[in-house]
């Protein structure tokens, strides 16, 4: 065992550091989310240049073949700087999709995913399915000239500014059983596909999506026929992982952010930092910090040599402790930061958002737990 | 990053496991296992073995008959004694005074007392706390005035654990009421023998007998068994604190613990069924299950930074803190598995000497409620978990 980073993934680590330190402080994040389309084609483009596009995805489909790990580390550094681009949707959700499902389809799709030209997202959620990932109700007719899909899909992540949306329906089944779902690739522009895009509450975009008659061709199905829910599953609970690190780049700031605050602020002729009441309180948050970093680096590095249940269960640990940990700290850092807190002039509010909408993203804390437990 | 054991890791552990299973006494692990207290003669029963075979003292360096492990191997084997049943090594000899002993004691103290700390010879005991020194230690007043080539100490010290059964403790004692009130200590090294000592059990809430009020009076103590110099006992004392660094969290412990409270909430049934299958019960085990596995994580990440001689800071503080709260929640949930049967206070039924009469309730459940209440002690001792909350906001938040 060598629980520690490599050179590279340290100098990997630096770099996104630096370059975020850099280009996307806190004013220039928010300049980019209230700009047009709630993100930036031009920190894309740098992303792509940098080759951390291209970082998660196998050699053999146009990528650098790295790990987890190295995933985890560059989402840690996203999380630090609230990254707003659609990095989960496209690379972690839609891009490991279809190289899990179809790797020939990978090849021939992901080179220009990995240089940042083609846009991806997962349609997979539906307004009743909730965390569940086999409750898909959406439905696939097969045609002469391919399928017909019809159905809603709920939230989807950056699926407002999509090039190609891959979209799951069933194709056989009940709407909650495993087998019988497959997979399709449909142009975001298709017709019979309303897009419902918003902003989410921590700065993302998203997009509730309906499908009437949506009339793709044979070639459009992604992998097995019926065999989605394990594919989806398995991409699902390695984004877990990737959440995880996130929220753990993002707890780490905001205790920064709340130690920093406790030192500055006085009152009653002293710094806050100087009450045990708050002092506890903080450490209490560096602690849940550290122990989900711990736990994160620890899963990340089980995700690429582990599979089926041993896989499902650290994932669904992760995301569980990352889950209840970063709504103690967020909220912690709120109530410690006072008034200054509840404004959205600070950051540590948009530390807390982005927090508990990663909570809520692929199952809360108590789903995963309920998982653990199903699992064990 | 690789998080998987390696090949010589494997083995390693093979070996520690071949060795249990050979010499770990089996009336001792059953003893363990079914909660029942340990005798002082199967605690040193077991120690010798370890001794024995080398391994009795995984910290200490090979010149002095440490086996020269890895933290990672020192790991492994706390975790396979742990998950086989075998008893906790006393750490007061072994863990605590004898580095004292190695970094600032002289030759002479070195030959007299390090070999037979090894050989679980001498059974010792801390003489830190006090009635009115519990977590400010550093306002302890147990006096020692020289005269001649002695100190006469007078004073008393308290919580001394299992004080009853130990020939020698280490003391932290007042050589001076002037300066810097840490600058005043010295560190003492008392012959339990010694005229003037006497030792009285403390009755714990659990009803058992693991604590001492240890007094002292006119104790003639010969300055050869001063430590380093007079009034820098507090250097020494931080120094062994720091000493304890991942053992402290306890990780094989609790997951023998955990073991077993899954055997048992697979056959307590609640509402008709295994209490295990109750959804409130199983999210509880579920959440410490990970508790546990985030601890492990951070105790790996430490042990990496520790073998590759990066400072491990304030991480000791971390795992001491979440490992208590670990091992209380597994005692709690112990407790709540055997429901009413919490309630009869049968001490007979897990005395050392063993006994031979059908318990009330499952065999197992006498020592769990007394468990749960004794564990209580967990947040308390080795410097509070508020107090490790102050040392962390000082030196890693700088507040």
């Amino acid at each position: 065992m060598s629980f520690t980073f490599t050179d590279d993934q340290r100098q990997l680590a630096d770099s996104v550091a630096r370059y975020l330190a850099d280009k996307y402080g806190f004013d220039a994040r928010n300049r980019i989310r209230n700009g047009e389309g709630g993100w930036s084609r031009e920190v894309w483009a740098e992303f792509a240049d940098l080759g951390w596009l291209a970082l998660p995805i196998a050699e053999e489909h146009g990528g650098l073949g790295g790990s987890t790990v190295d995933l985890a580390l560059m989402m840690e550094a996203f999380g630090k700087a609230l990254v707003v681009e659609p990095f989960i949707a496209t690379i972690v959700l839609g891009a490991e999709t279809v190289a899990r499902a179809d790797p020939a389809r990978a090849t021939e799709m992901l080179p220009s995913v990995a240089a940042g030209e083609h846009l991806l997202a997962l349609a997979h959620s539906e307004p009743t399915s909730r965390y569940d990932l086999d409750r898909v109700a959406t439905m696939a007719t097969e045609s002469d000239e391919g399928w017909i899909l019809d159905g809603s899909k709920a939230v989807v992540l950056h699926g407002d500014c999509a090039d190609t949306l891959i979209v799951s329906a069933r194709t056989g089944g009940r709407d909650d059983e495993r087998e019988g779902v497959s997979l399709f690739v449909v142009p975001g522009d298709a017709e019979g596909l309303k897009k419902r895009a918003y902003p989410t509450i921590d700065g993302m975009r998203g997009a509730d999506i309906e499908l009437d008659g949506v009339r793709v061709g044979s070639d459009a199905l992604l992998g097995p026929l019926g065999g989605a829910v394990e594919i989806v599953e398995a991409v699902v609970d390695r984004a877990c992982v990737a959440l995880a690190a996130e929220a753990v780049g993002a707890m780490a700031a905001t205790v920064d952010l709340t130690t920093e605050y406790l030192k500055t602020r006085t009152q009653f002729g002293k710094p806050l930092g100087s009450f045990q009441v708050l002092q506890h309180r903080a450490v209490e948050m560096l602690s849940e910090t550290q122990f989900a970093h711990a736990l994160c680096y620890r899963t990340a590095g089980l995700m690429d040599t582990s599979s089926g249940i041993e896989r499902a269960r650290a994932a669904s640990a992760v995301k569980a402790e990352v889950g209840r940990a970063g709504k103690t700290v967020g909220e912690e850092a709120i109530q410690l930061h006072g008034g200054m807190g509840m404004t959205d002039e600070m950051a540590v509010g948009h530390y807390f958002k982005r927090l508990r909408l990663i909570d809520v993203t692929f199952g809360n804390a108590g789903h995963h737990l309920s998982r653990f437990v199903q699992l064990g | 990053m690789d998080v998987v054991l390696s090949p010589e890791e494997e083995a390693f552990r093979q070996e520690v496991r071949d060795f249990l299973k050979d010499r770990l006494p089996a009336d001792i692990a059953e003893k363990t296992d079914s909660g029942f207290r340990i005798s002082k003669d199967d605690h040193v029963r077991w120690q010798k073995i370890l001794h024995e075979k080398g391994w009795i003292a995984p910290n200490w360096p090979v010149e002095h008959g440490g086996p020269g492990w890895t933290p990672m191997q020192k790991h492994i084997f706390d975790e396979e004694c742990a998950l086989a049943g075998a008893p906790m090594v006393i750490p007061f000899g072994v863990a605590m005074v004898a580095p004292v002993i190695m970094k600032f004691g002289n030759d002479a103290q070195k030959a007299r007392f390090l070999p037979r700390i090894l050989s679980s010879d001498d059974w010792w005991c801390q003489g830190y706390s006090e009635p009115g020194s519990g977590s400010d230690l550093a306002s302890l007043r147990t006096k020692a005035v020289p005269d001649g080539d002695h100190y006469v100490v007078n004073g008393q010290k308290t919580w001394t654990t299992l004080a009853q059964h130990a020939d020698w403790m280490f003391t932290l004692v007042r050589t001076s009421d002037t300066g810097k009130r840490q600058e005043g200590i010295t560190f003492l090294l008392i012959d339990m023998k010694s005229p003037g000592i006497s030792v009285h059990p403390i009755t714990t809430l659990d009803g058992s007998a693991e604590i001492n009020s240890v007094f002292l009076e006119d104790v003639r103590v010969p300055v050869e068994n001063r430590i380093g110099e007079e009034g820098k006992g507090w250097t020494y004392a931080k120094y062994l604190l720091g000493h304890e660094r991942t053992t402290i969290a306890a990780v094989g412990r609790s997951k023998a613990q955990l073991r077993k409270l899954k055997g048992i909430a697979k056959v307590e049934l609640s509402g008709g069924r295994p209490i295990i299958e109750d959804p409130d019960y199983a999210r509880r085990l579920a959440q410490i299950e990970i508790d546990l596995l985030s601890l492990e994580s951070l105790v790996l990440r430490t042990l990496y930074a520790e073998s590759e001689g990066r400072p491990v800071g304030a991480e000791p503080s971390f795992l001491k803190i979440k490992g208590t709260q670990i091992q209380q929640g597994l005692t709690d949930l112990l407790m709540e598995a055997i429901g009413p049967y919490a309630a009869p206070y049968q001490p007979e039924a897990f005395r050392e000497e063993g006994w031979n009469q059908e318990p009330v309730g499952p065999d197992y459940g006498p020592a769990l409620a007394p468990l749960y209440f004794n564990w209580r002690k967990a947040s308390i001792y080795g410097g509070s978990n508020e107090i490790q909350k102050n040392i962390l906001a000082k030196m890693v938040l700088g507040l």
